[in-house]
């Protein structure tokens, strides 16, 4: 169903506020009438209006004063300015200062009719083109969401029968998981896809932030709230707020997010408006929740109002039949993105990326395979690519013999096995080198 | 006292059997009675010399108040211009979902736009005027079917090119 128009009709003469206003009410729009300027302001403060029509003279602020105003509340606002008394001039200056259109009183049926079906379609393809937006990121980044292994195909058995739901999703999973594709391919997959998926990083915003971030705030809230501005849950109506690290919140906000999610109302920070928004809540966290509810760190009403579905997202480690799909994808992507030819892997460089534990899970692996794209010779990606090292030294050996053998090794397989360079920069002799090659029995990698 | 029908009140000369087809037009679509009479009242107190036409607010004011207590809508029906002063010219308005509406048939007619008379298409326009306003009456807005009479028209181009009968959609809103 469109969105029902909403209009400020603002002039000082009651039979034009009335006349226009039945006009206006037979075609179906929300009309609100305003006799001045301050009045009009005073409403544009505390609601906002996709069409405000003005007269241009009225005792008090005249409508072009009105109209700078206005954009400086709410610079999206279509604002047409009418008047008895065109002049070149005022319509010239009405332009420049942003309003949509100029119309002298009286005028035609049709060219009011004319003219708010312009203002309205502007206002829809405005929106259309927001929501087109967030649809593209969206679908892009679920395509990024893959797996064959076993853990991530039930993954994504989940995400499917959840997704048509209405239902709160929690997401758990290690940092790096891909928590948020998931929440992603939830909200793609789900009747509100065509409407925007709205993302906040709790654990990066102060509590006050927050506030004003999920709420929104009015102007003059606080210092440096110049503008009216819509919150994130107003930003969500009829699609999905994804609330990312819901475990860093304070305990106040807790409680605001508890009414919030029970009522799908809430106030802006500084106004008095309530403002209903119908959204749908996905909540990720890397943390256990449950603990922290048995610690008394995360309300338990919370807990149950977000888990109404809990959404596990292994860790790669645990899915390691799934890092050569991953490797191939992250390097097309990347390929892609540097606009360079497709390259491959040497199978020992993906031998050794199965072995590693991946702390930082796939984030981690996609920058690995990132900078071995930009750092690489542009054919194959080698061991020598991949950082592999320095950790696979800290975590796998202990003796000072493996240590050597794998430092002599690195240092070969990064100047092709060249014995002279090698030893340069071993600062050792030749011999010395071939000794210790022949010991630790090194061959170059295939 | 009959609170169960509507009434349509000529001001100035309408044929009988003009008035006789639009009230049965005005019953098939609204499933009420209807009924006529005529209307006396001095319209030059609306009379705007200024832009030489007649004031469409006050007089819409003047039928909600001044006439129809015994009805559920009233509409007047007159064969002068009406003006609001936003526009140029109205063919007619009432209050949304209120008691009361106007129409003009002095737009209406093709020897004002310098074409051959025609009385039916003549007659046609006004009942769909009349429907038109009435429906407003009844809580109706404009409807995006460009068969429907609730259609929004500006030009008498646009009322000839809908019917006189409500869309199954604006119908199933005054059940």
């Amino acid at each position: 169903m469109p969105k029902k128009i909403s209009i400020l009709i603002v002039d000082d003469e009651e039979s034009v506020t009335d006349s226009l206003y039945n006009w206006f009410i037979e075609d179906g729009y929300r009309v609100e009438c305003a006799e001045n300027a301050k009045k009009a302001l005073t409403m544009l403060e505390s609601d906002i209006y996709d069409i405000v029509l003005a007269d241009i003279k009225m005792p008090g602020m005249d409508g072009l004063e009105m109209l700078k105003r206005i954009k400086s509340l709410r610079k999206e606002s279509i604002v047409i300015i009418m008047t008895a008394f065109a002049t070149v001039d005022t319509a010239v200056q009405a332009l420049k200062d942003g309003a949509f259109d100029y119309v002298t009183k009286p005028f035609d049926p049709d060219d009011l009719s004319h003219l708010i079906r312009n203002a309205s379609k502007q206002i829809s393809l405005l929106e259309e083109n927001e929501i087109l937006k967030e649809k593209v990121v969206s679908l892009e980044n679920v395509e990024d969401l893959i797996g064959n292994s076993e853990a991530m195909q039930n993954v994504l058995k989940e995400i499917e029968s959840v997704a048509q739901s209405n239902a709160s999703v929690i997401i758990t999973g290690e940092s790096g998981t891909g928590k948020e594709l998931v929440a992603r391919a939830i909200h793609a997959n789900s009747p509100r896809k065509f409407f925007p998926m709205v993302s906040v990083h709790c654990g990066a915003l102060s509590e006050s932030l927050l506030e004003s971030e999920l709420f929104g705030h009015e102007k003059g809230a606080f210092t440096g709230a110049v503008y009216n501005r819509k919150g994130r849950f107003e930003m969500a109506d009829s699609g999905t707020i994804f609330l990312d690290e819901i475990a860093t919140i304070s305990p106040k906000m807790q409680v605001e997010l508890l009414r919030v999610l029970e009522s799908k109302s809430f106030v802006r920070v500084g106004g008095n408006k309530e403002i209903t928004s119908d959204f749908r809540v996905i909540c990720a966290t890397n943390r256990d929740l449950k603990s922290m509810v048995e610690k008394g760190i995360f309300r338990e009403d919370l807990f149950y109002r977000l888990n109404v579905v809990n959404i596990n997202v292994p860790p790669l480690r645990d899915r390691i039949e799934d890092i050569p799909l991953l490797v191939d994808y992250f390097i097309k992507k990347y390929c892609m993105s540097m606009n360079r030819a497709l390259i491959t892997i040497d199978s020992s460089a993906l031998k050794r990326l199965e072995e590693f534990p991946f702390p930082g899970n796939i984030r981690e692996l996609e920058n690995m395979i990132e900078r071995a794209i930009v750092v690489g010779n542009g054919k194959k990606i080698t061991l020598k690519d991949l950082p592999l090292g320095k950790t696979v030294v800290n975590t796998t050996f202990e003796s000072l013999d493996d240590l050597e053998k794998n430092h002599i090794s690195q240092i070969l397989s990064k100047y092709n096995w060249n014995i002279s360079v090698s030893a340069k920069a071993l600062k050792v002799d030749r011999v010395t080198l071939y000794n210790k090659i022949k010991k630790y029995d090194l061959k170059p990698a295939k | 006292m009959n609170l169960e029908n509507i009434t349509l009140i000529s001001f100035g000369y309408f044929e009988k059997e003009l008035l006789e087809m639009v009230v049965n037009d005005v019953e098939r679509e609204f499933l009420l009675p209807v009924k006529t009479q005529e209307g006396h009242m001095d319209l030059s107190e609306f009379y705007d010399p200024s832009r030489r036409q007649y004031d469409g607010n006050r007089l819409l004011k003047e039928i909600d108040f001044g006439y129809g207590d015994d009805t559920i809508k009233t509409l007047g029906i007159f064969n002068v211009d009406l003006f609001i002063p936003i526009l140029t010219y109205i063919f007619g308005q009432a209050f949304l979902n209120g008691r009361a509406g106007i129409a003009s048939i002095y737009r209406l007619r093709n020897e004002r736009y310098g074409i051959k008379s025609d009385e039916k298409v003549f007659a046609d326009r006004i009942r769909k005027e009349v429907i038109h306003e009435l429906g407003h009456t009844f809580g109706l807005i404009h409807c995006q079917n460009p068969d429907c009479v609730m259609r929004s028209s500006t030009y008498v181009e646009d009322i000839d090119q809908k019917s006189h009968h409500l869309c199954n959609h604006c119908r199933l809103k005054l059940i």
